[in-house]
């Protein structure tokens, strides 16, 4: 099985560590990972801004990359509900298609393809859980809120393979942190009073790292904590999967 | 482009008191608790989401025919049925209903359809004197405001801030904000208006095409105080407020207050079917734009809406940015699916007020996609020249960057560099993600730059 690696661009620019962990977690499930070098970003910031019909050039560069592979990771829910939404090839659709049926957040490639049921991995610290909406609300990855249905959780089963670590509770398990792409600077405001008030609810928890499957969201909260002077880092998931 | 304060501008106002934003925030998110306690005691309550959703699929592909419908069997009870194109149609059937009436003063039951017609304000340049019988629509209009909220409309007043309204307009003692004490007050002041008003306008919430009766829902029975005392009772509805049979009830009325408030049902659900001996009672059925949402394939089933007002309250954006921010007679996520079919430039910044969670979709008892629609308006608004050309200059320039590999690895570069040596060009206050949050710190190489070195 080879696995083509997609990392979001901001992931590439500011978290490499979140990408690196990606690639040597998957390496260590025994999957043979390229990085096709020539990928750049899924078209979101163009999209979600009303610019949808500019996003041609990212889509015919992202079937270039990553058409070939068994399958495709990326450690972002929300680039992959992108992509996955509105992906599109008005030469060969059916191509786009087949692509974006192989493409996988990185937490559902790990519980639904390669079916991990334990991890190496030990993190002795208190985390809170940001869920990130477009992998929540979007691809499923764990329960809503508002709906009547049994709960469950793709990166939470995950996190409970790790040894020692400990999941702390929130008082709103699944709001949106604010960022919201362009939005958290048109509408900084209120950007920025969400991000606020999620980081809130993990520091009265607790929390020593907030960790999620979208680097989006968690670079938002840093920045807030940053702002705040507080030491709770931010983990993208797969750096805790990873972990020793 | 605009004259008027953009969704943006007025929530930065709105944030200006945070302690006022974490209240207001606070307020809905506990009724959106209250919201989840009383649907999770319903094990089929998805099945009813989507059992609503599929009958007013059924209405919306055939709604000339129910309307049609319903007007003969409402005609046939001796209901008078008028049609109106538009908010100036509605507003001027409602005005020679009075008139022929000869009356200058009328009660008015919560509308939001009235709302959407400016109608208020319409009566009142003809002379004739409105009150809103809803003790939160009362209090909005002692305060000369919109409602903010569909189903809560004073719901971004503090209860000190009523009790000084009421001091002033109503005579109660300064300083005294208890709310049995408000309420009391109010219900006295409005049973005089309802024992001397001839004329009652309530809303519709549900018409029965099978049978022509229409259904008002109200917690404080101020629907049916005001339409059983008057001699006419006109009623405003749109055309989307058909449901074929009257036992599809059974489905809305469980699903439209546990959505709304939590409560099982509305306190009074009123059935109207026939005028009593010697008065009127008169159905106004209204377009006002909702033929051509009808006709935009991706916008229609915003036709779908109950006016629970559920989205809003599930709204993070909304919360913290309250009802006046959206700048329209409906708010929330709701309202800026709504808007931009009655005025696309007007209402171009709505569907950007949204971080596109989703969580208003997952609430809405019809199933509407609400957050879908947000992002397919984006695209319409931008289409038809809507936006800035600065952000179009911006866009072109980042998609340019983002489809050329050797651009994308420069710019990224260069950025990163710029906030390693140069932060003052970014930390600063031109860029608004400064004002509250650290940009990331650069690392030392991006992840490309590291997989060349360590891996082949």
């Amino acid at each position: 099985m080879t696995v083509g690696l997609f990392i979001p661009c901001y992931v590439d620019q500011f978290y490499p560590g979140a990408a690196i962990a990606c690639l040597q977690l998957l390496e260590k499930l025994g999957v043979t990972v390229v990085y096709p070098k020539n990928q750049t970003c899924c078209g979101q910031p163009m999209a979600n801004s009303g610019y949808q019909h500019l996003t041609g050039g990212c889509n015919d560069l992202f079937i270039k990359n990553f058409a070939e592979f068994d399958y495709v990771v990326a450690p972002s829910g929300s680039c992959v509900l992108h992509l996955k939404e509105h992906l599109h090839d008005e030469d060969n659709p059916q191509k786009a298609k087949e692509l974006s049926n192989k493409l996988y957040e990185f937490t559902s490639f790990l519980t639904d393809v390669l079916k991990v049921k334990d991890l190496p991995a030990r993190f002795p610290h208190k985390v809170g859980v940001h869920q990130s909406c477009h992998g929540q609300r979007g691809l499923h990855l764990s329960q809503m809120s508002e709906l009547v249905a049994p709960p469950f959780s793709k990166p939470g089963s995950l996190l409970n393979m790790v040894k020692d670590i400990e999941i702390v509770p929130l008082n709103r398990i699944d709001e949106c942190c604010g960022f919201g792409g362009t939005f958290c600077v048109a509408e900084e405001a209120v950007s920025s009073k969400m991000g606020i008030d999620r980081v809130a609810d993990h520091l009265e928890h607790g929390a020593e790292y907030i960790t999620g499957v979208d680097m989006s969201c968690l670079m938002h909260m840093e920045g807030i904590l940053h702002r705040q002077g507080s030491k709770v880092k931010v983990l993208h998931i797969a750096e805790i999967l990873n972990g020793e | 482009m605009e004259n008027h304060k953009d969704h943006a501008e007025l929530a930065e106002v709105f944030n200006k008191d945070e302690q006022r934003v974490d209240w207001h925030d606070e307020t809905l998110w506990w009724i959106r608790q209250k919201r989840d306690k009383s649907v999770n005691q319903i094990p089929e309550w998805e099945l009813l989401r989507d059992t609503a959703s599929q009958i007013k699929n059924n209405v919306l592909s055939n709604l000339s025919s129910y309307l049609r419908q319903f007007e003969t069997k409402a005609e046939a009870k001796g209901v008078i049925v008028h049609w109106a194109a538009d908010a100036a149609e509605h507003n001027q059937i409602v005005l020679e209903i009075l008139k022929s009436n000869g009356i200058n003063k009328m009660v008015k039951s919560k509308s939001m359809l009235t709302e959407e017609c400016h109608l208020n304000e319409f009566l009142e340049q003809q002379g004739v004197e409105v009150i809103d019988s809803d003790l939160g629509e009362r209090i909005v209009q002692l305060a000369k405001e919109p409602p903010s909220h569909i189903v809560l409309p004073c719901i971004h007043k503090k209860k000190e801030e009523i009790g000084e309204l009421f001091h002033k307009y109503l005579g109660t003692p300064a300083g005294n904000a208890d709310p049995q004490f408000l309420t009391e007050t109010a219900r006295q002041h409005l049973r005089e208006t309802f024992l001397t008003r001839r004329a009652a306008l309530t809303g519709v919430n549900f018409a029965i095409a099978e049978t022509g009766e229409f259904v008002v829902c109200t917690n404080e029975g101020n629907a049916d105080m005001g339409a059983h005392l008057a001699d006419v009772h006109i009623a405003s509805m749109g055309i989307e407020k058909i449901i074929p049979q009257r036992k599809h009830l059974g489905v809305f009325l469980r699903l439209l207050t546990r959505s709304a408030t939590g409560q099982p049902i509305t306190t009074y659900s009123s059935h109207f079917s026939k005028p009593r001996k010697d008065k009127e009672i008169h159905i106004i059925i209204v377009d006002n734009g909702r033929t051509v949402q009808l006709g935009r394939e991706d916008f229609r089933n915003s036709l779908k809406c109950i006016r629970c007002g559920a989205c809003m309250n599930t709204c993070p954006v909304y919360r913290r940015s309250g009802g006046h921010s959206y700048h329209n007679a409906i708010s929330g996520p709701i309202g800026s699916i709504l808007a931009p079919n009655l005025d696309m430039e007007k209402y171009a910044d709505l569907p950007f007020a949204s971080t596109l969670c989703g969580s208003c979709s997952n609430v809405c008892p019809v199933k509407i996609d609400i957050h879908q629609q947000l992002y397919k308006w984006r695209q319409v608004i931008v289409k038809n020249g809507y936006t800035t050309k600065a952000k179009t200059a911006a866009m072109q320039v980042m998609s340019w960057t983002l489809a050329s590999p050797t651009a994308y690895h420069t710019a990224g570069k260069a950025g990163r560099l710029t906030l390693k040596y140069a932060p003052f060009m970014v930390n600063n206050k031109l860029n608004p993600w400064y004002k509250h949050r650290d940009m990331p710190e650069p690392p030392k190489e991006s992840f490309g730059e590291w997989y060349n070195k360590n891996r082949k």
